[in-house]
């Protein structure tokens, strides 16, 4: 095998590794876990905590 | 502080240590910046010594900016956003002291040999081989604390804005032991392990990634925590900030060769550099936008609170500065912005409105907290300080441009008979107003800073010890 192809198949593998990527983040089993961990910063304050889940739930 | 070794609070210590020096080195870095700058308006100001001289002064300057003031920035946000998304106290107290006196003590070092002329002239990475091996213990001391603090985190997942932070922790680790490689002559002379066009590549792999990593990641990692925090909102999307990680960080390596364009590298490796950097805007944008759009339905908070609007006017530096960079990347607008003033004007739409307006509201968002008070001792003084910066960086960047493009044109101006126009000289006359409104820029930049030292210490002030230690108890 020549450079070339290597280097092409490189490209190959890194495009594979980003769609890999883009469905294991926007995956739909995901979803819950990446709400939780988007609170993360907040799980010291739990009146900030509080505050954000109430306005998140008057705007639905 | 007998409470300090107990397992229940957080070390705020070392937080408290690097942020005070955020401010510090801040004031002094940028100081040193507003003086080189003058002297290049009056070039007195060199006063014939070769110690105070432009040369020397200059990678002064941007040593103690960079890693002085972001350093020691990044320090303190990283052991306080690991700690509080962990729900863990830094795995140890003593390597964290480490970290903090060994980083100080390198800026001394750097204070001391730059302006004696010590260098290897590896530009942002100026240190001999000695001060070298120091950071690389004490960045290696920085990755344990990190790391060692997420291993034993009390929450399920690690949060977003580690993976930044760690991202840029070891990577600046591998950038820095690569290219500082150097074959000693004796304790303050060393040659690069690499040679010609080797070496430049090297050096540019590193230089554009201290920008990739250094000055991006590592404040995106900032970015990810006090944005949301200040805002009192969930970032946008985490499924966003996740895929932005990724190609952020395996994007960003391959950058380095447009610094060389045109010149004894090979072709292909500049065009893949360019390719790479027109590649970089998409998930530069994409974290752009997911920290911008974190406010949305949250827009009234800018009316009232001066931190939020650092953070969010650094995000919108931080998109046009992004934007800039792929475009002055392509070979051909390269022809016209490589080696004028155009390349400075863009490293500070960075470092001004990026860099330095992101590390500035993250302090003032933590400083009175690891305090121990609700908030800074003047909240209108930040206001002041947010226009003062404001407007210093636009008057900064506004003249490079300026500057930039007239050089560019009148080097490149031929007449009929194929002779140049202009000589080099008549473009550094046609420069001289820029360089004003630069000085002027970096002026009003200072006296925000300033502002902020004054603040910092009325707060310090205001602090109890009791209350401070009450603060570091875990929630």
């Amino acid at each position: 095998m020549d450079i070339g192809t290597l280097r092409g198949l490189g490209t190959v593998v890194i495009f594979i590794a980003f769609i890999g990527v883009l469905i294991w983040a926007y995956g739909g089993k995901r979803k819950a876990r990446f709400d939780e961990d988007a609170m993360l910063p907040f799980a010291d304050d739990p009146e900030a905590a509080k505050r954000i889940e109430q306005e998140s739930r008057s705007k639905q | 502080m007998s409470t300090a070794t107990t397992p229940t609070a957080y070390n705020y210590k070392v937080v408290r240590q690097f942020a005070v020096m955020t401010v510090v080195w801040g004031v002094i870095g940028m100081a040193m910046g507003v003086f080189i700058a003058a002297q290049l308006v009056w070039p007195e100001l060199n006063f014939g010594l070769p110690w105070t001289s432009f040369g020397r002064l200059r990678p002064l300057h941007t040593n103690a900016v960079i890693f002085a003031f972001g350093g020691c920035a990044l320090f303190a946000t990283s052991y306080y956003v690991v700690q509080r998304t962990s729900q863990a106290r830094l795995i140890s107290d003593g390597l964290a002291a480490f970290t903090f006196w060994g980083w100080q003590a390198v800026i001394v070092l750097a204070v001391i040999t730059l302006p004696l002329g010590y260098t290897s002239s590896k530009e942002y990475a100026e240190l001999e081989w000695p001060i070298d091996i120091l950071i690389a213990v004490v960045w290696i001391s920085y990755a344990l604390v990190f790391f060692g603090t997420v291993i034993k985190r009390k929450t399920k997942h690690i949060y977003v804005g580690n993976w930044f932070f760690g991202g840029f922790i070891l990577t600046v680790a591998m950038l820095h032991i690569v290219n500082s490689a150097a074959m000693p002559v004796d304790m303050l002379k060393s040659y690069s392990a690499y040679s010609g066009a080797t070496d430049a590549m090297i050096q540019w792999w590193y230089g554009h990634n201290a920008v990739g990593f250094f000055l991006t990641a590592g404040f995106l990692g900032m970015m990810y925590y006090f944005v949301p925090k200040q805002a009192e909102r969930p970032i946008y999307s985490y499924r966003l900030s996740i895929v932005h990680f990724w190609a952020l960080v395996s994007i960003y390596i391959w950058a380095g060769p447009h610094h060389l364009h045109y010149t004894a590298l090979p072709n292909w490796a500049q065009s893949l550099g360019m390719v790479m950097s027109l590649i970089l805007l998409a998930p530069s944008w994409g974290g752009m936008i997911n920290g911008m759009m974190t406010l949305s339905g949250a827009w009234h908070k800018l009316r009232t609170d001066p931190i939020l609007r650092f953070l969010v006017v650094s995000l919108a530096f931080y998109g046009m500065s992004t934007f800039e960079g792929p475009m002055m990347a392509i070979k051909t607008v390269n022809a016209l912005s490589h080696y004028t003033d155009w390349t400075i004007g863009h490293v500070h739409a960075g470092a001004l409105g990026w860099v330095a307006m992101i590390s500035i509201g993250s302090i003032y968002h933590l400083l009175p907290k690891v305090f121990g008070l609700k908030e800074m001792h003047s909240i209108p003084l930040i206001n002041a300080h947010f226009w003062l910066a404001t407007i210093g960086t636009v008057l900064y960047i506004a003249s490079m441009w300026v500057n930039g493009i007239t050089q560019g044109l009148m080097w490149r101006a031929v007449n009929e008979d194929g002779t140049l126009t202009y000589s080099f000289v008549e473009s550094v006359v046609a420069s001289e107003p820029g360089y004003i409104v630069r000085v002027i820029g970096g002026a009003f930049f200072v006296t925000g800073m300033l502002l902020m030292a004054y603040n910092t210490w009325r707060t310090v002030r205001a602090s109890k010890p009791a209350e401070a230690e009450a603060a570091a108890q875990m929630a």
